[in-house]
């Protein structure tokens, strides 16, 4: 485990990880198989592909406590079914500025491509993630409104 | 122009073009305007044209109960008439087979709690550049008219009435705004008021409606209330047509358009996409560019 993680009793945020079955899955696979370290903070939610990303679930990360969210899949042209993340990227263009309008904390929403073989690239950016949304603390706005009857 | 269009309607079913005249008249409480469906060509002088005639009847195009009634010809307003070529585009109406009947529209007015006419233009019309409806196989009124409209509106389309509200909306911090929405949505009923009003919200089942498993709060819990909003606005970017339809059913008088208008201009901006503007153009969503930008994936 990463010594920061160890720390107890501080603030731990929960980051939630949407990723794609080919690519970003296997680069955390290989980060792992490299014994590459990243926090524990990131629970990994596998999907056949980032076109499968519906952004409900992205909501429903932040109705379930989340603190941070990533999707991640193949690079643009190396979709396992050719186009997934072309639409996921157009979806996810708009879909921000929806959560702009809203006031939801684009600072928590992150995307990437990360490859199979880029292992360190989700290494570094989970470790990345995790520190800033340390720094930013617990998402209390949206905890606010999911506490709320 | 009324008379205009009602021999126009007549005429469309006394040859039988049509069967059905989806138009507007006074049949609500008070003789407020709402949707009539005529029928009989000796009936056209229900059909109305006014500054009330607000709502966006394409919602009724893909009601079964109104297929059923047989081919149909509707009456649409400009920002109805993109909502009309939405539905074509998405192939839920064959365009062959409705007759649209564009009139021109010189603004409609907002109505008080009793629903009288306020004589003060909506928001959208005061950035509308569309007052005669494109895309329509009969046209009623003066275009010349509304071409003249269209240009005093033209400088201020992206600046005024609703942008202006957007803009200042986004002018606060982030949690203003969000502060902003949950004020609006704690007052949601879900009552599902703006779905059902929505010429695009066509799907059969909603999954807003879905139990197995629920996807979000089907009560009106402050949650499931963004949840919801979250999921009617997106289900409809790079498809709304800014009739402002769902704001003005929303007992609630949240602002929805605010939401819309958010994605209307995305849409624009990121794509150079406007929604029901060309007919047979391809979905927004559905389709895509190896070049859409992307400076914000890492
Ligand atoms: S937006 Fe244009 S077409 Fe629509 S009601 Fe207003 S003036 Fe008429
Ligand atoms: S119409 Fe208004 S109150 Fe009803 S579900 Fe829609 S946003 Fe909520
Ligand atoms: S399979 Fe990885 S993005 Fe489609």
């Amino acid at each position: 485990m990463n010594p920061e993680t160890k720390t107890t009793g501080g603030f731990e945020p929960k980051i939630v990880a949407f990723v794609c079955n080919w690519c970003t899955y296997l680069g955390a696979d290989l980060a792992g198989t490299n014994r590459l370290e990243y926090p524990a903070n990131v629970r990994i939610v596998r999907l056949p592909c980032t076109g499968r990303v519906d952004f409900n679930l992205l909501v429903k990360a932040f109705e379930v406590g989340a603190d941070a969210v990533l999707v991640s899949g193949c690079h643009p042209g190396d979709c396992h079914y050719a186009a997934g993340n072309f639409h996921a990227r157009r979806r996810w263009g708009l879909f921000r500025e929806l959560l702009d309008t809203l006031g939801v904390d684009s600072r928590r929403v992150h995307f990437s491509w990360i490859s199979a073989a880029e292992g360190a690239k989700f290494q570094k950016l989970v470790t990345e993630i995790v520190e800033k949304t340390r720094e930013l603390g617990p998402y209390e706005d949206y905890k606010a409104i999911v506490a709320e009857k | 122009m009324e008379n205009q269009l009602r021999n126009a309607i007549r005429k469309l079913l006394e040859e039988k073009t049509v069967d059905v005249a989806i138009g507007y008249g006074r049949v609500g409480v008070g003789g407020a305007v709402g949707a009539v469906f005529v029928t009989d060509p000796s009936e056209v002088d229900r059909l109305v044209w006014n500054a009330e005639c607000r709502q966006n009847l394409a919602v009724h195009l893909s009601r079964p109960e109104v297929k059923a009634l047989g081919k149909p010809a509707i009456v649409v307003k400009g920002c109805d008439a993109r909502a009309v070529v939405v539905l074509a585009n998405e192939g839920q109406i064959d365009r062959e087979n409705v007759v649209v009947v564009g009139v021109v529209c010189e603004g409609i007015q907002g109505a008080d709690a009793s629903g009288v006419a306020t004589g003060t233009l909506l928001d959208k019309c005061v950035t509308c550049v569309e007052h005669a409806a494109q895309n329509v196989d009969i046209l009623i009124g003066d275009a010349a008219k509304a071409a003249e409209l269209d240009a005093a509106n033209a400088p201020n389309a992206k600046t005024a009435g609703k942008q202006a509200k957007l803009a200042a909306l986004l002018q606060k911090t982030p949690e203003e705004r969000f502060q902003y929405w949950r004020d609006e949505f704690s007052r949601c009923v879900r009552c599902h008021a703006c779905r059902q009003s929505c010429p695009l919200c066509y799907c059969n089942r909603c999954v807003a409606d879905k139990n197995r498993p629920t996807r979000i709060d089907t009560s009106a819990t402050l949650k499931g209330n963004f949840a919801w909003n979250i999921l009617r606005a997106f289900h409809l970017a790079g498809r709304c047509v800014g009739c402002g339809a769902c704001s003005a059913a929303c007992p609630a008088g949240i602002d929805l358009d605010l939401l819309n208008l958010t994605l209307a201009n995305a849409a624009d901006e990121q794509f150079g996409y406007v929604a029901g503007k060309e007919l047979g153009a391809a979905p927004l969503i559905g389709t895509y560019a190896e070049n859409d930008k992307e400076e914000f994936i890492r």
